[in-house]
């Protein structure tokens, strides 16, 4: 299985659907080109605010831009967002409840930059903070639709970003749809859930469990705050053998423990495999080689359907293998910071 | 400028305060003590706030803003005290929050807050709380988490140079919030930004919660750091409102700082009696409470 290369989706994307909306600022804190904004710079230079290595102040300048009607989109890393200006992205951007953008760009363990690079309970800290919407893409056709979804929303909203070379996925006419999960595939034993960059990993097994006679109830889901869509729940319920998560992101407080609110608060009784991070800080590798290092690749997802099911599915390391994506782990992808 | 009538202004908040002090055995005493004229001459004729009406009524509080509901844009705000805004009006956000007590009493002594808008403070249920947040008489941000006014100011100040708007952007700020780091990452963004219609007024008054600043964190020489970060700044006696309003009216082409330098016992000198630490004031027993009354009478004479 392979899918499309997009260049970039979000760079050209963000460029276009910012033209006719002066209202909509970019701010930076020295990652301008790291996060696909450099040409968005050169064409908007009036829109355009360095804030240098800065980002308390940076939030708090987005704070009071969206106060007086602008729409500020602040490009960094992830991890930069919200681990050292939290009091600020919450006392000056979330308790008003600010139009501020925050494009968070290599989340989870998609940073080979390590441990104070990777945003591993950015989910968790964020749905905790009142007035947060929390959006994640998938892929290509998601990071090229989510601008019109976040720009809906009066309020500030936090976006895990991808960028580079990204798989299109999801059809081109299938855009980004807010709290509204995408069902891939359907099936009766696992309900599967997944996120991010996650969802791509997950459909590298699906076609050999299904082989195997394995129903699986697959949904992408790109909206974690809120997170009431009534899919999700009918999902949950019609899952025989158990549900699984995974998530680029620690199993504390993220998308396993969204679901597993939902699956308490239900009286769903069947067990929850959360497939993540296992309350763990990572350290600086390639995506492949920290998700196969950490138990959050296809294998895993294997592994949790064998113990829910309480049967060797006969799916090797080798079978894996050979459905790799191209597009995952090309050399392409390997990227400078 | 109407320096007399600033003298008033400032006259009026220390009493008010001193007089809700002795009520309620609890206030924010040597912050009016430190900040009265420079509270004074702000409302008194430095800013050009628009006027309001008649003495507003402090409404009470209608819950917190909520994301995707109507109470995000009937939120009420502050500012609303400070009068319309317009392009010609300057704005004036308030850093230092637990400064709220001598804020509203600014704002009754200039009528813009109704004159028994103190019997609200710190009640349960009402905007005139303790530590001003953006609902709260004279706020529009809420910035109790010191230090967060001076960013949101300099954003502000960004949208108006975008729109060509003439009036100016003032944060108040106390001298202790020059310890955060968020502070000075905000004076280095606004020079970068050239943003020369952003002023900060300081009530440099050398106390903090701890006590005396040299002793806790020592922040000068403050007036060499400001200016090494591409501000203008004016070292003024704080209690002098010719130097006060001279500084205020300068225009030097930079985001221009007028450091107050005071003194936190001025027209109290009993206060004297609880250094070094002034930061609030709660009376320790009846007969220090009676010295205060007998002050109080002294100062309405």
């Amino acid at each position: 299985m392979s899918y499309e290369i997009v260049a970039r989706p979000h760079e050209q994307k963000f460029i276009d659907w910012s033209k006719d909306k002066p209202e909509v600022l970019v701010l930076t804190a020295d990652l301008t080109n790291s996060c696909e904004v450099g040409r968005w710079r050169d064409i908007y230079p009036d829109r355009y605010f360095s804030m240098g290595m800065a980002e308390q102040n940076m939030l708090g300048m987005a704070a009071g831009l969206a106060r007086e009607g602008f729409e500020p989109w602040l490009h960094t890393f992830a991890v930069f967002l919200y681990r050292r200006p939290l009091d600020q992205l919450q006392m000056s951007i979330a308790y008003p409840s600010l139009k501020v953008r925050l494009m968070g760009f290599l989340p989870g363990i998609m940073t080979p930059g390590g441990v104070t690079h990777q945003a591993i309970e950015d989910i968790a800290v964020l749905r905790a903070v009142p007035n947060m919407t929390i959006l994640e893409v998938g892929d290509a056709t998601e990071a090229e639709t989510v601008h019109d979804i976040a720009h809906a929303i009066d309020g500030p909203v936090y976006i895990r970003a991808l960028r580079g070379e990204v798989s299109r996925i999801f059809p081109k006419n299938e855009p980004f749809k807010f709290n509204t999960a995408r069902i891939l595939s359907t099936g009766s034993d696992i309900t599967l859930i997944t996120s991010g960059i996650m969802t791509e990993e997950a459909l590298r097994a699906i076609p050999l469990l299904q082989e195997k006679g394995v129903g699986i109830n697959h949904l992408h889901v790109s909206t974690l705050k809120p997170f009431t869509d009534p899919i999700v729940l009918k999902a949950l319920q019609g899952a025989k053998h158990g549900v699984i998560t995974m998530e680029n992101h620690s199993i504390v407080g993220g998308v396993g423990s969204a679901v597993a609110e939902i699956m308490a608060e239900n009286g769903i009784g069947v067990r929850l495999d959360r497939i993540g991070l296992k309350d763990t800080y990572a350290h600086g590798a390639s995506q492949k080689y920290l998700m196969s290092e950490y138990g959050m690749d296809a294998k895993a997802l294997v592994e949790s359907i064998s113990k829910l099911m309480k049967k060797d599915l006969g799916i090797s390391e080798s079978d894996l293998e050979e459905v790799r994506t191209v597009s995952v782990h090309s050399s392409a992808k390997a990227e400078a910071l | 400028m109407d320096l007399q009538k600033m003298q008033g202004i400032a006259d009026g908040i220390r009493q008010r305060v001193l007089a809700h002090t002795l009520a309620n055995n609890g206030g924010y005493m040597s912050q009016a003590c430190s900040a009265a004229e420079l509270l004074g001459a702000m409302y008194g004729g430095v800013l050009n706030l628009a006027p309001v009406s008649e003495p507003i009524n402090p409404p009470f509080f209608k819950g917190v803003p909520v994301v995707g509901t109507a109470s995000v844009k009937e939120y009420l705000t502050g500012a609303q005290f400070h009068g319309a805004k317009g392009p010609n009006f300057d704005r004036f956000i308030i850093s230092p929050a637990h400064y709220a007590l001598v804020v509203y009493a600014a704002l009754i002594e200039t009528d813009r807050l109704r004159e028994d808008g103190l019997d609200f403070f710190n009640k349960d249920g009402s905007t005139v709380e303790l530590i001003g947040a953006e609902h709260s008489p004279g706020f529009e941000t809420t910035t109790g988490s010191l230090a967060q006014a001076i960013s949101q100011a300099g954003g502000i100040a960004i949208a108006r140079k975008i729109r060509k708007e003439s009036g100016k952007t003032w944060v108040f700020m106390s001298d202790g919030e020059f310890q955060e780091g968020q502070t000075w990452e905000a004076f280095q963004a606004a020079a970068f930004h050239k943003l020369d219609k952003l002023r900060v007024i300081v009530d440099v008054n050398q106390g903090q919660c701890d006590g005396p600043m040299d002793s806790v964190m020592s922040i000068e020489p403050l007036v060499g750091r400001v200016k090494a970060f591409g501000w203008s700044a004016s070292v003024v006696d704080g209690h002098d409102l010719d130097a006060i309003t001279q500084a205020c009216a300068l225009e030097t082409g930079h985001p221009h700082v007028v450091l107050c330098y005071t003194d936190p016992v001025r027209g109290l000198p009993l206060l004297n009696e609880r250094r070094p630490v002034l930061h609030y004031l709660r009376f320790k027993s009846k007969e220090e409470q009676a010295k205060y009354e007998l002050a109080y009478k002294e100062m309405v004479k």
